[in-house]
């Protein structure tokens, strides 16, 4: 597969107003990622790992540098263009799943599609391939409230997935799961990485993770430490 | 705009209880409006049948001198019928006293062609009775001078000369009508009886109209048409719609407040979801239309739910009517003991338009809120 590069962040830096003062928590990050890596952004808490993923996948914006996904300048994108961005081409996994409570799991795989324009049939099979991925076809139409941590993730991955896209931003996503499940997970993910050829982009400080990362980035102190890459 | 409605269909199936309370709330208010408002038109629509049917006819032609509402004047209003009549029928007002159980009332005798057949009043009974002074009263003077049919009871009254006279009727029928007008101290005899006690030969103070009349006859008589007669009742009628439309003002004012209260409460709570929507690729326009949406729908499932408990009662208050307290009998208006209701389209469709609109705008104004969100904040849950 051609690598190409499909985050470029340059002289990136973020401030949040904190009691009336700019307090910076990116101080200017340059990074350059290509298409099917399987990367982590490692620090401490605190370290600004979740504010990167967030910039990176449109839900909020820079304060100055550039940021470009998927060849889009993210800090030029109106609100429209970024959802619609996300919706087609950004997967999202959280620490703490965030399915939505009142759908099956089918309709919460669905959700994404639901928004683009597919027949019923294409998203049926889009969603029954992804909870096949995941190994969950059987628990479709159950609701989130019964199934257990790690299976909610194995949804959530399926649900960033069903969509195909070129980017998966995943936030921790080990956290909240015990040490077979996160490995459950984590394998899972390496494989869609590897067969699909989908960018993994983590944020991380669980040592369980680091094993899997064909790339290790390290985040301290607003400014990236280490950028440490594998042959995978 | 359908996949808001799906999802907004879906979001409040899955908030059961809460979803079940606002929606019975405005359920409730649903049926009650429409029921109240059926009420007052089926009012509306049998007041003006029987009023139509038992005084006003198409019309009254009132001699210009006479106005029934000012009792002065009729002992002057009232003048010569003219030659031809053609369908008009005459009455003639005049003051005088009974004495039931010895205590005097002042009553109006109605002097009336007895084979007219205009109103409702049944006068042809007059003319089959072989008493020597029979007279018909309605059931409300009967009972406020304590009068039976067969009672015979003595009237006074004044000539056209103004000398006293008197003489012993009798009650012969006691009609029952809706029309308090024709009956609350009404006394119908035969115009030519009256004719002949008063001296005032061949005089009316007004005619019921039925088809139309040459107006040109009737220089100085005055045509009320009945739509103008009908003008009051109406008047009325509407003051007391106006009275009640506070009473469901007030009931649609809780239902929407509860829904006002939900999103409030639900935007609140529901940041994370929010935040999920939005980095599955919703815009934050499209959030707030789901939240906005999902007041709507709640009026939509109230439309329904109402309707399951609505409909057999609305059919079957159609059917058996609603009883009118004796109470609000008195009020001079007619008034039968049972109302029927009458269900229009206009009160409906208005009716169901007004809940969807307004539950929709008071949910819209709290869902607003979203539009200023921060997706970042939201997805971590933080109460903004
Ligand atoms: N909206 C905000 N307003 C103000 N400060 C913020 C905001 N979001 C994040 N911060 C601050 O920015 C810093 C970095 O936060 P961030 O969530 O990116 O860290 P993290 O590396 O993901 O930490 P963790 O491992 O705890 O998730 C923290 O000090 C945090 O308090
Ligand atoms: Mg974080």
């Amino acid at each position: 597969m051609k690598k190409e590069t499909i985050i470029k962040l340059k002289n990136l830096t973020k401030n949040y107003p904190v009691a009336g003062r700019d307090f910076p928590v990116l101080k200017g990050i340059n990074l350059s990622i290509n298409s099917s890596e399987f990367l982590g952004i490692i620090g401490p808490s605190g370290s600004g790992k979740t504010t990167l993923l967030n910039i990176i996948g449109s839900l909020d914006k820079p304060t100055n540098g550039e940021v470009n996904v998927l060849n889009k300048e993210i800090k030029s994108l109106n609100h429209k263009d970024a959802a619609e961005l996300r919706n087609f081409h950004i997967g999202f996994i959280f620490q703490v799943f965030n399915l939505l409570p009142v759908y099956t799991v089918f309709e919460n795989v669905e959700f994404a599609l639901l928004l683009q324009k597919n027949t019923t049939k294409q998203r049926k099979n889009a969603v029954m391939e992804a909870l096949e991925w995941v190994g969950l076809t059987e628990h479709a139409n159950k609701k989130p409230d019964k199934l257990s941590g790690g299976e909610s993730q194995r949804v959530a991955i399926a649900r960033a997935m069903v969509k195909s896209p070129k980017l998966v931003l995943a936030d921790e996503p080990t956290a909240n799961l015990d040490a077979e499940n996160a490995h459950a997970i984590l394998k899972t993910m390496k494989k869609l990485n590897k067969e699909l050829g989908t960018t993994f982009l983590f944020s991380t400080h669980d040592e369980k993770v680091m094993g899997y990362l064909d790339r290790k980035i390290f985040l301290r102190d607003g400014i990236v430490e280490k950028d440490e890459k594998y042959k995978s | 705009m359908k996949l808001e409605f799906q999802l907004a269909f879906k979001n409040l199936f899955g908030a059961r209880l809460r979803t079940l309370l606002n929606v019975l709330v405005l359920s409730f208010s649903f049926v009650i409006i429409i029921f109240l408002n059926s009420i007052m038109d089926g009012w509306d629509q049998q007041a003006q049948k029987d009023s139509i049917e038992w005084e006003f006819g198409e019309g009254h032609l009132i001699y210009e001198k006479y106005d029934p509402l000012d009792p002065y004047t009729i002992l002057e209003g009232h003048s010569k019928i003219p030659l031809n009549l053609n369908g008009l029928t005459p009455i003639l007002d005049h003051q005088a006293f009974i004495y039931p159980q010895g205590r005097m009332m002042s009553v109006v005798l109605k002097g009336i062609d007895i084979r007219q057949s205009v109103l409702k009043i049944p006068t042809h009974i007059l003319k089959q009775s072989k008493e020597s002074f029979p007279v018909i009263i309605g059931k409300r003077l009967a009972e406020s001078a304590k009068l039976n049919k067969g009672d015979k009871v003595q009237l006074r009254w004044r000539d056209a000369k103004g000398t006293y006279d008197a003489n012993t009727i009798t009650i012969i029928d006691i009609f029952d009508s809706n029309v308090p007008n024709i009956d609350n101290g009404k006394i119908w005899i035969d115009i030519n009886k009256l004719w002949q006690i008063t001296g005032l030969e061949n005089q009316a103070s007004y005619f019921i109209v039925k088809d139309d009349f040459n107006k040109a006859a009737f220089p100085y008589w005055k045509f009320k048409s009945k739509e103008s007669l009908l003008k009051n009742l109406k008047e009325l009628i509407d003051q007391k719609k106006a009275g009640q439309s506070f009473i469901y003002g007030l009931l649609l004012a809780i239902a929407l407040l509860a829904i006002f209260d939900t999103q409030i409460l639900s935007i609140f709570r529901r940041q994370k979801e929010i935040g999920t929507y939005i980095a599955l690729g919703m815009t934050r326009l499209k959030v707030v239309r789901l939240f906005t949406v999902e007041g709507s729908v709640y009026s939509i499932l109230a439309l329904l739910v109402g309707s399951i408990y609505g409909v057999p009662f609305f059919i079957y208050m159609a059917k058996s009517g609603f009883p009118i307290p004796p109470a609000d009998q008195k009020m001079g208006i007619a008034l039968a003991d049972v109302i029927y209701p009458v269900y229009g389209l206009k009160l409906i469709f208005s009716t169901i338009l007004t809940v969807i609109i307004s539950a929709t705008i008071v949910s819209y104004l709290p869902a607003r809120k979203i539009a200023k969100l921060n997706p970042v904040l939201a997805l971590k849950g933080k109460k903004q």
